[in-house]
């Protein structure tokens, strides 16, 4: 081999190399660095009393995150509890039932749904979901922007993703299986009950966990809906403000006041960890499944 | 007495399927509704005019502007990133060795980070660095956002190919090197299609470039000047009090719809392309 291709060969490999380890890296910086950044306000407050304080007054450096970690379990929590049925239920239709017309039909409309950015979807909650709940419930006390609206919203923001991956579940059961039930003479029902179903429980549950981290990492459209009061949400109807809105909110002006910019770190940094572990879970019980059905 | 309960679940999940297709039509109707009442010319061929959040003329230019660079640069760093890392695990690594099952579960990772968390870390990234909010900072940020999902959906293309073309070169004698500048042919219509889905999902996201690009109502000069993004500027338009305001809200967003839904169907329409391409 002439020197000339010797050394691109080595050039290419060790410039890829470089770039592999930077992306496993990169996952640590971030880490580290929101942490390096929060360290300050966990050091003078204690974690556990910014966890578990409901008091939010940054300007005399109270900094109680309670409110909004509700708030953001709130609105995740409706957001998986509509979404998940309606995903399952569409998902078991495309796999089991709908003929292969059904089938593309669906594929460009999971695309579309998923495509469509966070602010679009912000700005359909306030024209069509904000006024609804505002006029249907609650008998006009609520403005709308509530917890219920970003709940909404947030389900059908993850649909797309929960749709998605439950067919991509369901498709990689092998065929022999579900043959074997047929040919016992189980009906298709009975197919999908007994072996389907069963065979991806850890799969759907491991989907539900990626989805519920994507709903609470979700910013725009819940910001938009939400109505982001810093109190505790006592019931659906009332306003809520989840973590990464309250992120988007105040990222501006925090750098005047003391601690408020190493608070919003801790709110970044509460996030990822949750975040991070949600995804690394879900994801090793994916990657697992996988490598069982790809015989 | 099975037959019964199998069609009723039969018809919950048509139902389950018919809400799922029907909130597609549902949204994309009330944008088109809302939108193109307060749609014109102006709104796309003008910058915001003196007045223009009080109600008076001109148009979002300046975000179409600031968005198209913002993603131009962003996805030129993140292709830069993406695919020699692709190449990397796919054809120098051997199949089933541990660094690439790390490298893959790290990026599996930061492809579900939210994209709030980028916007914050890049922020931070750029007080460490002296920088202001600005179009430098913008494009680094929604790189960050892009890549991990670039470099998945490249990595599912690339694992997808028969290996047969790729063994074949390498008997032939040539290097790993040379073997992937002709690998790369077989495989760009997936790229392509992958690209594209990419872009839009960056152009859409208004979390990442909130405190990293700022907003203007100029068109962007340099890396080093704050440039306006579409969804943000949907954003502060919905937010003021004057009704002509948030008409144009509407537009903007019939706008960026507009643009999603071009880019999903010229990727759709190359991956279709891609598969009849197959060896």
């Amino acid at each position: 081999m002439n020197t000339q291709r010797a050394i691109k060969e080595i050039g290419a490999r060790w410039f890829m190399r470089i770039i592999a380890f930077s992306g496993i890296l990169f996952l640590l910086i971030i880490g580290i660095s929101l942490f390096v950044k929060s360290y300050p306000v966990i050091r003078e407050n204690g974690l556990w009393k910014l966890l578990s304080s409901v008091s939010w007054k940054p300007s005399s450096g109270e900094f109680g995150f309670l409110p909004f970690i509700v708030s953001t379990l709130y609105v995740s929590a409706i957001a998986i509890i509509i979404a998940l049925p309606l995903s399952l239920l569409t998902a078991i239709y495309l796999n089991s039932y709908a003929s292969g017309r059904i089938r593309r039909f669906f594929e460009p409309v999971i695309d579309l749904l998923s495509g469509i950015p966070p602010v679009i979807y912000g700005v359909w909650g306030t024209i069509t979901i904000v006024p609804f709940i505002a006029k249907n419930f609650a008998s006009g006390t609520t403005s709308g922007y509530s917890v219920m609206a970003g709940g909404i919203v947030l389900a059908v923001m993850i649909i797309p993703l929960l749709v998605g991956l439950l067919t991509e579940i369901f498709n990689s059961i092998p065929d022999e299986m579900t043959n074997a039930s047929f040919s016992l003479g189980a009906t298709k029902w009975q197919t999908v009950k007994r072996v389907i179903l069963r065979r991806s429980f850890p799969g759907i549950i491991a989907v539900t966990v990626l989805s519920l981290s994507r709903a609470f990492g979700e910013t725009m459209a819940v910001l938009m809906v939400c109505g982001n009061s810093p109190r505790m949400p006592h019931s659906l109807l009332d306003p809520g403000y989840p973590l990464p809105a309250l992120l988007a909110n105040n990222y501006g002006e925090m750098l005047s006041i003391p601690g408020y910019e190493s608070a919003l770190m801790l709110a970044a940094l509460i996030l990822f960890v949750i975040i991070f572990f949600f995804n690394g879970i879900s994801r090793l019980t994916l990657n697992h499944l996988e490598k069982r059905f790809h015989f | 007495m099975k037959r019964k309960e199998e069609n009723i679940f039969k018809v919950i999940m048509i139902i389950a399927s018919l809400i799922i297709s029907g909130l597609l039509l549902f949204i994309l109707g009330t944008i088109v509704w809302k939108g193109v009442p307060a749609l014109s010319w102006d709104m796309i061929t003008k910058l915001p005019g003196g007045g223009f959040y009080l109600g008076k003329e001109g148009g979002v230019l300046n975000a179409i502007t600031g968005s198209f660079c913002i993603i131009t640069g962003a996805v030129a760093i993140s292709m830069i990133i993406s695919v020699p890392l692709v190449m990397y695990l796919n054809f120098y690594l051997p199949r089933k060795s541990t660094f690439s099952a790390i490298v893959r579960f790290s990026f599996d990772i930061l492809l579900g980070v939210p994209s709030i968390v980028y916007g914050a870390f890049g922020f931070a990234l750029m007080i460490f660095l002296g920088m202001r909010a600005s179009l430098g900072g913008g494009i680094i940020t929604v790189a960050m956002l892009i890549t991990p999902i670039m470099m998945r959906s490249f990595d599912e293309v690339t694992r997808l190919m028969p290996r047969d073309l790729s063994d074949s070169l390498l008997s032939l004698g040539s290097t790993r090197y040379e073997m992937i500048k002709v690998i790369m042919r077989q495989l760009m219509p997936g790229f392509v299609t992958a690209t594209l889905l990419a872009t839009g999902r960056g152009i859409g996201d208004a979390a990442t470039v909130l405190f990293t690009a700022g907003y203007t109502d100029n068109l962007p000069g340099s890396l080093s000047q704050p440039a306006a993004t579409l969804p943000l500027s949907i954003f502060f338009q919905l937010g003021s009090p004057v009704a002509e305001v948030q008409n144009r809200a509407y537009a903007s967003a019939l706008i960026l719809t507009a643009l999603i839904l071009i880019l999903s169907f010229a990727a759709r329409h190359f991956s279709s392309k891609f598969s009849r391409n197959r060896i």
